[in-house]
């Protein structure tokens, strides 16, 4: 599968990775802007400007986005982290150059206040959905809790105040600022060919121009606090661990995805056996999550009321036990055997591949063929493991509860 | 792009294997239904076919409970055990040399788990946290109960039973129903991706060979409703649900009633979605869907929004299905809707364990696997003006509205 590059002379890199038995060709636009970026008075204004993107242009209102979107069959979606912001189709090769016109043209929106205004009620509504679902409410208050005052600790909704004072000059400030093309990566992964992408990417892309923003991302670690909120409504308890993990510039970050595995996978993992099989939990999951000059491990509990200061044991004794003896090699080649192979069936479908391909160039300028992956993953060794345990310890870490039990102390 | 090879085979105790082979791919999937779902369920045992499939996985054959789950992590299998209504399903994929190996555990998880005493408080721990979770999450709670009310017992049931049910099991009653209904009979099994059809039919009939055909126990119907109600809850958004019926899949009109439900919400410039969200920013989440059985089917509506917005989410929402039934679809709707169901039909060749969850779906409605060209031509003969005259006969007079959160909304008679 070639991998071709080109930058255009406006400063927009152009990737792509071909496949001509791909089914699908898929674009995507990697914008460097996230929440991080966001002073506080502006909190939720990367994410409300993705929902702004799809409200039209010059040359297309807000319907005739979807519409034709639509007409061309595009499976398309937008995403917004605390680093990035993520504009993304997936088509039949038929329809690239209809599909590429729209995506590239939605790129450069019209930003009109009455669009603003009417879009703005849809993000209040989306941040009163998610304060309906515990885990959510859960996730938002330990990200606060652990990063304190540092800008990663914010929602990437924002707040119903942040976005409710936010004003339409703002947000076109914000993407002067942020949207230049030399602050973004295209993308493109599957059935198509490197001349159509270079003059499909120099016909509508050329002529952007913009400012490149300015991240200030100051490493950042923990605060290992713990807090008890309650939520009397709720049915079942939602506990949220967060430990310091590698960051997006380093090699630790394999290892420490390996080891998000062996403590929380759904399924065969440490927490499987220590919680779910036995039935104290209905719920013990650990993810990795990396960030420029930081990361974390997010581990997230459900269960009975009752059990929670049980379980919350159980977790820290697992943490414990791991961070001191390390996996088993017969551990640590389950994990490498479980993330290489889910590497693979994901790697299948052409609208992963370009995700993977977009996030390794925009975080660390890096190509990583899906075979290179699969290699680094595999060298990993129990010292690689230690090394990272040692530099990111799994205990203590902070820890945030929500749900009717609030009579609850950390673990020892 | 080269052609997928198809193949099929029914063996005499009556098991549909399916195969279809995928060459630009590596990985291969297997999805298995057994005719175990929720609605066999005894009365007084609702959720047993959930808890079941919880259980199975804790020792299987010559495994046990953890022996298993490390044998099917080493092979890199991802694999489900669930209850759904209708069936009790057993997935997995992983890449195409262990897709053998992987179907051998899991034959046993089907055919001989051990089902032991001691993990049965365990599973029932875990049902019962199933069942409280779902009270904690509005946009589900909304599905599993517009469903109860709508569809006759017990095409409404929930997999997860309710906490009376799973107080009534027994580990006697759960490995009874498993002994009664989990067996090759009735069963399909279909494999897609990187396969050899000759192997893979040779080593099913090892493992699911054997046995009697049996036919499935016809199903009582009972009641369903009410067709108007509202759930107390202190949320901050309200939750709407509205279902009305459809023809289910297996009907000559099924491409109609496929074509106005995707009209009417299934992508993001359908009807709901233009006048609910984008036109008057109401909600964040409003989509609609087509969810059939074999013999029944609905239309299933689902919107959350704040409550002093609810009451005119639900009025557009209502007066959009009434305009659909009442004025038809225009003819770019309906291109649209051939082009985004052509698109996915075509992408989802790019996934071994959705091409075999299709074909195994497509058996259980039709009893043969339909190939792209057909499903093509189908779409393509659907005009206008049927689409409208079919959008006319919709039977809104039996439709069922939910809502969900701290104030009930105005219903229409």
């Amino acid at each position: 599968m070639p991998f071709q590059k080109t930058t255009l002379p406006n400063g927009l890199q152009v990737i792509g990775e071909l496949d001509d038995q791909a089914h699908s060709v898929a674009f995507g636009f990697f914008v460097r802007a996230g929440s991080r970026d966001e002073p506080p008075e502006l909190a939720g204004v990367s994410h409300f400007l993705e929902h702004m993107i799809f409200k039209g242009t010059e040359r297309r209102d807000a319907l005739a986005v979807n519409r034709e979107l639509d007409r061309v069959g595009a499976k398309h979606n937008a995403q917004t982290s605390e680093e990035d912001t993520i504009y993304y189709l997936a088509c039949l090769p038929e329809y690239q150059e209809r599909a590429f016109d729209i995506l590239s043209d939605i790129l450069r929106p019209s930003l009109r206040e009455e669009d603003f205004e009417t879009e703005k009620q849809v993000i209040l509504e989306e941040i009163q959905m998610y304060q309906d679902d515990s885990m959510s409410v859960a996730y938002e208050e330990a990200k606060s809790l652990h990063f304190g005052p540092h800008a990663l600790g914010r929602s990437v909704l924002g707040t119903e105040q942040s976005v409710g004072g936010l004003a339409v000059d703002q947000m076109r400030a914000y993407f002067q600022r942020y949207y230049g093309p030399s602050n973004m990566t295209l993308a493109i992964a599957g059935n198509t060919r490197w001349d159509d992408v270079v003059r499909l990417a120099e016909t509508h892309c050329g002529n952007w121009f913009g400012d490149s923003g300015v991240r200030s991302a100051v490493p950042t670690s923990g605060t290992r606090k713990f807090e008890a909120r309650l939520r009397a409504e709720d049915m079942q308890e939602t506990l949220v661990g967060v430990a310091d993990a590698p960051p997006v510039e380093s090699d630790d970050r394999y290892p420490a995805g390996l080891l998000a595995t062996i403590l929380g996978d759904h399924t065969g993992s440490r927490l499987y056996w220590a919680l779910i099989d036995p039935g104290h939990a209905d719920g013990a999951d650990v993810s990795y999550q990396a960030y420029g000059q930081a990361g974390s491990y997010f581990s997230f509990l459900s269960c009975d009321p009752e059990n929670a200061q049980s379980n919350l044991a159980r977790f820290a004794d697992e943490c414990r036990l791991l961070q001191a003896d390390g996996p088993t090699p017969a551990e640590l080649e389950q994990a490498k055997n479980k993330v290489m192979a889910r590497s693979v069936l994901r790697n299948e479908r052409t609208l992963y591949r370009l995700m993977s391909l977009g996030y390794h160039w925009s975080h660390r300028r890096e190509y990583l063929s899906q075979e290179d992956e699969l290699r680094v993953i595999a060298a990993i060794t129990l010292d690689d493991v230690r090394r990272v345990l040692d530099r990111y310890p799994l205990w203590p870490q902070t820890l945030f509860t929500l749900g009717p039990n609030t009579n609850l102390t950390p673990p020892r | 792009m080269p052609t997928p090879e198809r193949h099929q085979h029914i063996f005499p105790n009556g098991l549909v294997l399916l195969a279809e082979h995928m060459p630009a791919v590596k990985s291969a999937a297997f999805s298995l239904l057994l005719p175990a779902g929720a609605i066999y369920d005894p009365t007084e045992g609702l959720g047993t076919s959930g808890l079941l499939s919880e259980w199975m996985i804790r020792g299987a054959g010559s495994r046990n409970s953890r022996e298993l789950i490390d044998d099917l992590d080493n092979l890199g299998v991802s694999h489900r055990v669930s209850s759904q209504t209708v069936h009790l399903g057993i997935s997995a994929a992983t890449l195409g040399r262990n897709l053998i190996p992987a179907l051998r555990i899991l034959a046993d998880v089907a055919r001989r788990p051990h089902l032991p005493d001691d993990e049965f408080d365990s599973v029932r721990a875990l049902a019962l946290q199933g069942l409280r979770s779902l009270e904690d999450d509005p946009g589900s709670k909304i599905m599993v109960e517009l469903r109860r009310r709508h569809f006759r017992e017990p095409w409404g049931r929930h997999t997860l039973g309710t906490a009376e049910g799973v107080a009534n099991l027994t580990p006697d009653s759960v490995r009874e129903f498993h002994r009664m209904l989990v067996h090759p009979a009735g069963a399909i099994l279909a494999a897609a991706g990187e396969i050899d059809w000759s192997e893979l039919r040779e080593v099913v009939e090892t493992l699911f060979g054997g046995g009697k055909s049996a036919g499935s126990e016809p199903l009582p119907a009972g009641g369903a409703g009410p067709s108007r109600d509202h759930i107390l809850k202190e949320t901050q958004q309200v939750q709407i649900g509205i279902a009305f019926p459809l023809v289910p899949l297996p009907h000559p009109d099924s491409y109609h009633a496929r074509a106005a439900s995707a009209i009417l919400g299934g992508f993001s410039s359908a009807r709901l979605f233009t006048e609910v969200r984008e036109k008057r920013g109401l909600c964040y989440t409003v989509s609609s869907g087509y969810e059939s059985y074999r013999d029944r089917a609905a239309l299933i509506c689902h919107a959350g929004t704040s409550t002093d917005r609810a009451q005119q989410t639900l009025d557009v929402m209502l007066s959009e299905i009434r305009r659909l039934a009442d004025d038809g679809v225009e003819p770019e709707e309906l291109e649209t809707m051939r082009a985004g169901l052509k698109s996915s039909w075509i992408m989802q060749q790019e996934s071994s364990l959705s091409r075999s969850g299709q074909l195994a779906a497509d058996w259980y409605y039709l009893n043969r696997i339909r190939s792209l060209a057909e499903i093509s031509a189908a779409l393509d003969a659907l005009a206008p003006d049927s689409v409208s005259a079919f959008c006319q006969k919709l039977d809104l007079d039996q439709m069922t509205i939910l809502t969900l959160g701290p104030t009930a909304l105005e219903f229409p008679a």
